[in-house]
């Protein structure tokens, strides 16, 4: 029904706008999705003792109560059931989470057995803890999912919840039950049920051809955004996932453009002649940072996301660019050469108060705050590595060892961070990620190459 | 590419760096109308006025496009010759606007290249409005590392990257 409505708005976009686009068709918004079922018990112990890399998880395939049709799967509620586990299977094996054993190679519980476990069927395979749950298709089309945590050694349950989802969002309840285990059991925060922007690259070096395009985090759900027409560059979510900003060549010159995605619509970010570059959200969406070039000299400006008067924050000569924002919205921290060289610093939101923070030797570029706070990954744009340091600029650690790494941009939960590679010569770009301790480095799989990843934060 | 010597090139650059913020090149080109008219005059049949053929036949290849050194934006001596010699035809063709694009090499990041290339296509137009070309017939644009011309991740490639090409578009 919703994306009925969507669409027709899409539909009414108006036509000059649209001739001076690269966008494709619009598309449907998100759905809600709703929490039944909240989980308790969030505090109680574990039995597990040792290293959580080792802890063995099995996930068998998620009970149906009826197998009948529905949208999100040809073959019915119980064939969905299984997809379900493989989703939340893929999501911890990728990571480096843990050992989970998927659905395709242990027995199927009925959906009875789901709030109480058959526990001898389980014991002998070398898993302390278990993951049931069920799918079931309301009379409204949409899905219930339930997804329980259960200790092998202490037969107890440790967590539960639900989610009732539109048959197309039915990834995203697999993605709430690996969030649920995931967070269970680490203390940490969750991540998975989150979205990625990037630009899909193809073509040769001196004409490649960059699309703005979307993903779940998990790759799936791709979608490209821009034709390929123009090229697009550097794309950020907006907090809500409602719009995304990026810079795009489709007037000839580089702007920012806002776009929204219910409507299918974009503007400039501000209405200037002059070329903008590095769109940035503030974490409650109420403003966007860009940097705009006058007479060649760049400097930071702030605007309302709802339009009005930018305000400039840096007045140095010389290169100020980017912006990322403290997760409480009071400080940003930038790049700028005003040194000499590309260098990180730190500005009140406000723009008062500048002063450099990076000191540790070689370029400092593309900083960005972590959602925890407590750290900073940028790139050193001398050896193109990623790292990280406090706010402060101390306890440098890098993470990386490409021939060229930048871009970091971190999971919602500051636990991993993304960025993109570029191979010597080739010029090929494709997206990588590491965990902030260095280790579970990969690469991301996408259907074409890929550059300047985004990770937006959790869905809403 | 270059046949600079770096230590010269230090100097230069140490010097641009510090005086150039507003424009100002450290020598002064001679003023564009006495020097006039050694080179383009004649356009037999050949390509029109206007094209980008035309341009660089009659100001040769070589001085369609600056280079610039990793980092730095200023105008050197063997670069503002060759805006005089632009500078020329484009006061021999008042009527011609022009378009200056800015770039950078690939060892370094997006948005910094983008703000780098767009440094460099000002330093160009700058040293070609001081020397007498309206400003209002100059526009910019940055490509930052987007559009490299050589394709190798070696200095030679780079040294070649880094550089304000002039086209001329109708």
């Amino acid at each position: 029904m919703k994306y009925l409505i969507l669409a027709t708005v899409g539909l009414l976009a108006s036509p000059l706008l649209a001739q001076n686009q690269d966008l494709g068709q619009p598309m449907p918004e998100g759905g809600e999705v709703e929490t039944i079922e909240e989980g308790e018990g969030l505090t109680g112990s574990v039995s597990f003792e040792g290293n959580l890399d080792d802890l063995g998880i099995a996930i068998p395939g998620f009970a149906t109560d009826a197998d009948v049709a529905t949208p999100a799967n040809q073959n019915g509620t119980a064939a969905l059931g299984k997809e379900l586990a493989r989703v939340i299977t893929a999501d911890l094996r990728n990571n480096g989470l843990f050992k989970p054993t998927g659905p395709d190679a242990l027995p199927q519980p009925a959906f009875a057995e789901i709030n109480s476990p058959n526990w001898p069927t389980w014991s002998n395979r070398g898993a302390e803890m278990l993951v049931h749950g069920y799918v079931r298709a309301r009379s409204d089309n949409r899905l219930t999912v339930g997804c329980y945590l259960y200790d092998m050694a202490l037969q107890q349950q440790l967590v539960r919840e639900g989610w009732i989802v539109a048959p197309a969002d039915w990834r995203r309840a697999a993605h709430k039950c690996a969030d649920l285990v995931y967070s269970r059991l680490t203390g940490e925060s969750p991540f998975f049920d989150s979205r990625i922007a990037y630009i899909a690259e193809t073509g040769p070096k001196d004409n490649r051809t960059k699309r703005l395009a979307i993903m779940d985090s998990d790759g799936a759900n791709h979608r490209f955004i821009t034709t390929g027409r123009s090229t697009a560059l550097t794309p950020r979510y907006s907090p809500d996932y409602k719009k995304l900003s990026y810079l795009s060549y489709v007037d000839g010159n580089p702007r920012i453009y806002v776009y929204d995605i219910g409507t299918g619509r974009q503007t400039l970010v501000t209405e200037s002649t002059n070329p903008t570059f590095a769109p940035r959200w503030s974490p409650d969406g109420r403003w966007i940072l860009y940097s705009m070039a006058v007479n060649g000299n760049t400097d930071i400006y702030r605007v309302s996301s709802s339009g009005g008067t930018p305000t400039r924050l840096t007045d140095a000569p010389g290169i100020d660019i980017g912006g990322s924002y403290s997760p409480d919205g009071s400080r940003i921290v930038f790049e700028s050469d005003r040194s000499g060289s590309q260098q990180c610093y730190v500005m009140n939101s406000d723009g008062s108060n500048q002063r450099r923070i990076s000191f540790a030797g070689g370029r400092c570029a593309t900083p960005e705050w972590s959602p925890r706070g407590d750290q900073i990954a940028f790139t050193n744009a001398s050896s193109f590595n990623i790292a990280v340091m406090t706010p402060s600029g101390g306890g440098v650690r890098t993470l990386t060892r490409g021939w060229q790494d930048e871009a970091p941009t971190w999971a919602p939960n500051g636990r991993i961070i993304q960025f993109f590679r570029t191979e010597r010569n080739s010029g090929k770009a494709t997206l990588w990620q590491v965990d902030l301790t260095g280790e579970n480095e990969r690469r991301l799989p996408t259907p074409v190459d890929g550059s300047d990843p985004s990770w937006g934060p959790i869905l809403p | 590419m270059n046949t600079r010597v770096a230590t010269g090139l230090i100097l230069a650059s140490t010097i641009a760096l510090a005086a150039c913020q507003k424009k100002a090149p450290e020598e002064l080109p001679p003023p564009p109308t006495q020097t006039a008219t050694p080179t383009p005059t004649t356009a037999p049949a050949g390509p029109t006025v206007g094209t980008q053929q035309h341009f660089v036949d009659a100001v040769g290849v070589a001085n369609t496009v600056v280079y610039f050194d990793t980092d730095r934006y200023n105008i050197d001596a063997e670069d503002s010759a060759k805006l005089q010699t632009q500078g020329q035809y484009f006061s021999q063709y008042p009527q011609l606007n022009f378009t200056i694009e800015g770039h950078a090499d690939e060892r370094g990041t997006r948005e910094y290249n983008l703000a780098l290339g767009e440094r460099r296509a000002n330093a160009a137009k700058n040293y070609l409005v001081s020397i007498g070309v309206p400003a209002n017939r100059i526009r910019t644009v940055s490509y930052g590392k987007e559009r490299p011309v050589a394709l190798g991740s070696n200095e030679a490639a780079w040294a070649q990257n880094r550089r304000a090409a002039t086209i001329v578009i109708n």
